[in-house]
């Protein structure tokens, strides 16, 4: 027993040499395996089992990182099947502005001295950039209008809690009505006819803008402004450029005051419903895209993880053997 | 990565399986076309916001609409509108009858550029022999110069959809509510209700 047992006591003295080498402190030794991985795990240095509270904290992490990824898959897959329903709406409704835009025309940059800028937005978050985009065009005009020269009035019209919170530090004065909770039990006609007639009732007016983001596919949303006219708008001099009401005549019993502000109103409640339906969508798809690579982040992180955890759990597995080991030896030798 | 190419090929699939919308003057275009921004707000928004696009405007959206002719046209084109649906996409038709407040106003191909706001009505599309009949709740319809005729409602029900039997029991209804209103408001909801009843049981009386 004596030539194997003195090689395997030489090796593993010269192990132990290795180990007692690495570090001065006694505990540096133990520590040494977890520094030659790098992997960022928390160095917990406690006199007893060094090792264990650490492999702790990172199982503890998978543990909460794994949960994450379930809930933004779930997220994910929730937001694709709504995406689908809201797309058929978004899409059926689109013929409803279009005439309006074909008979009073489409002039953003008109010259007017009251302007509405109508902010729509989501209310719920983790939805992608889709609100930060809307607020940055809405910014965009404000600072046009203001461009015109003094005494522009702009206001501010909010539908979403997201557009309202981003807003509100710099242009809170500007705030004229808020609403929110809209996408509660759907959107749908009359709750945007009720809307839109709230608007016009409470603001006076030249021109509107309508900022919101058109649903192009589910990786791609267009900020869009839309420009609606008051009805005294249609009488002015710039108006009529634009829109051609005199070419026109009008049939029907009511004035023709009357007429022209139902049209007023109906091109609101038309363009108002479209575009709350247009930035649904969007939201919806932003919302399955951002939760998709937060899965797929998640996922990653979980890898690194596992990997390190398994490095770890098996160089302290292979540290106890090799003290055992060694100690063993000692004994014998 | 095999994820992002799982999701970018079953987006791919699903954007194929999605029914195309016709092509025609009521839908989208394919390419947007420049919407017709005045230099101005091209120059002030790049002094303001250099590193912004343009922001989109709806006209982009729009298939351009046909020229004025200089002859008479032979055919009216119809874009008939609801909320929920594109009922009928650049149609071409011989005349559409149409329930404007002022009475059933008749559109036929090169008619006058017109306005009409109408109230709740039948109104029917003659295409050939092929007659076409809907009740639409109130809207609006324009007719340009270049014969084209936008017809927008808010709801609009085939004829053969209508029920004569709750119609005549809604028109009673609403009579005795009229009766019975107690203030303004109530006598306003009774009194269009009863005008909406009226009006469905006469277009059922004309065609049934």
């Amino acid at each position: 027993m004596a030539a194997p047992g003195s090689a395997l006591a030489s090796s593993s003295r010269r192990a132990l040499r290795r180990f007692l080498d690495t570090a001065s402190a006694p505990w540096g030794a133990l520590t040494a395996p977890l520094q030659r991985q790098g992997a960022g795990v928390a160095d917990v240095l406690t006199p007893v089992g060094a090792r264990a509270a650490s492999n702790q904290i990172v199982r503890a992490r998978m543990k909460s990182v794994n949960n994450i990824k379930k809930i933004t898959m779930a997220m994910k897959m929730v937001a694709a099947s709504k995406l689908r329903t809201m797309q058929v709406k978004a899409e059926n409704s689109r013929g409803m502005w279009q005439p309006f835009t074909a008979l009073l025309g489409d002039a953003p940059s008109i010259k007017a001295e009251k302007k509405l800028i109508v902010v729509l937005s989501s209310d719920k978050g983790l939805c992608g950039g889709i609100n930060s985009t809307s607020v940055k065009y809405t910014r965009t005009l404000f600072k046009l209008h203001k461009l015109e020269g003094e005494g522009k009035e702009v206001k501010m019209v909010l539908i979403g809690d997201k557009g309202k919170g981003q807003l509100q530090r710099e242009y809170n004065k500007t705030f004229s009505q808020f609403f929110t909770e809209t996408q509660k039990e759907g959107i749908n006609f009359t709750q945007c006819a009720m809307i839109s007639d709230e608007i016009v009732k409470n603001n006076k007016y030249d021109v509107l803008h309508m900022v919101f983001n058109k649903f192009e596919s589910a990786v791609s949303f267009l900020p869009t402004v839309a420009t609606i006219f008051s009805t005294d708008m249609f009488t002015t001099e710039e108006g009529l450029k634009v829109c051609k009401m005199d070419d026109y005549e009008m049939e029907g019993d009511d004035s023709q005051s009357d007429v022209m502000m139902n049209l007023a109103e109906f091109q609101m409640a038309a363009v108002l419903y479209n575009g709350m339906l247009e930035n649904a969508t969007s939201e919806m798809g932003a919302r399955m895209s951002a939760m998709d690579n937060s899965t797929r982040n998640a996922g990653d992180v979980l890898a690194r993880l596992t990997l390190s955890y398994n490095r770890s759990r098996q160089s302290a597995i292979t540290t106890e053997l090799i003290e055992i080991i060694s100690g063993a030896a000692a004994l014998e030798g | 990565m095999l994820a992002r190419q799982g999701l970018r090929s079953s987006l791919r699939t699903w954007a194929a399986a999605r029914p195309v919308l016709a092509r025609g003057f009521a839908a989208e275009v394919e390419n947007h076309q420049e919407a017709v921004v005045p230099e101005k707000f091209k120059e002030d928004w790049k002094k303001i916001a250099p590193n912004y696009d343009l922001p989109h405007f709806p006209s982009s959206y729009m298939a351009a609409r046909p020229a004025v002719s200089s002859t008479m046209p032979t055919k009216l084109t119809v874009n008939f509108v609801l909320p929920h649906a594109f009922e009928m996409q650049a149609k071409e038709v011989d005349m559409v009858i149409v329930p404007a407040t002022s009475g059933q106003m008749g559109v036929l191909p090169g008619h006058v550029p017109t306005i009409a706001e109408l109230k709740p009505g039948l109104m029917s599309v003659h295409e050939g022999s092929d007659v076409k009949q809907y009740f639409v709740s109130s809207g609006f319809a324009f007719v340009h110069a270049n014969s084209v005729a936008d017809i927008i409602a808010i709801e609009a029900v085939p004829l053969d959809r209508l029920d004569p039997e709750e119609v005549r029991k809604g028109v009673q209804e609403y009579a005795q509510k009229v009766t019975n209103a107690k203030d303004d408001l109530e006598r306003a909801e009774a009194q269009i209700g009863l005008e909406v009843h009226s009006a469905l049981q006469a277009a059922l009386g004309v065609s049934a």
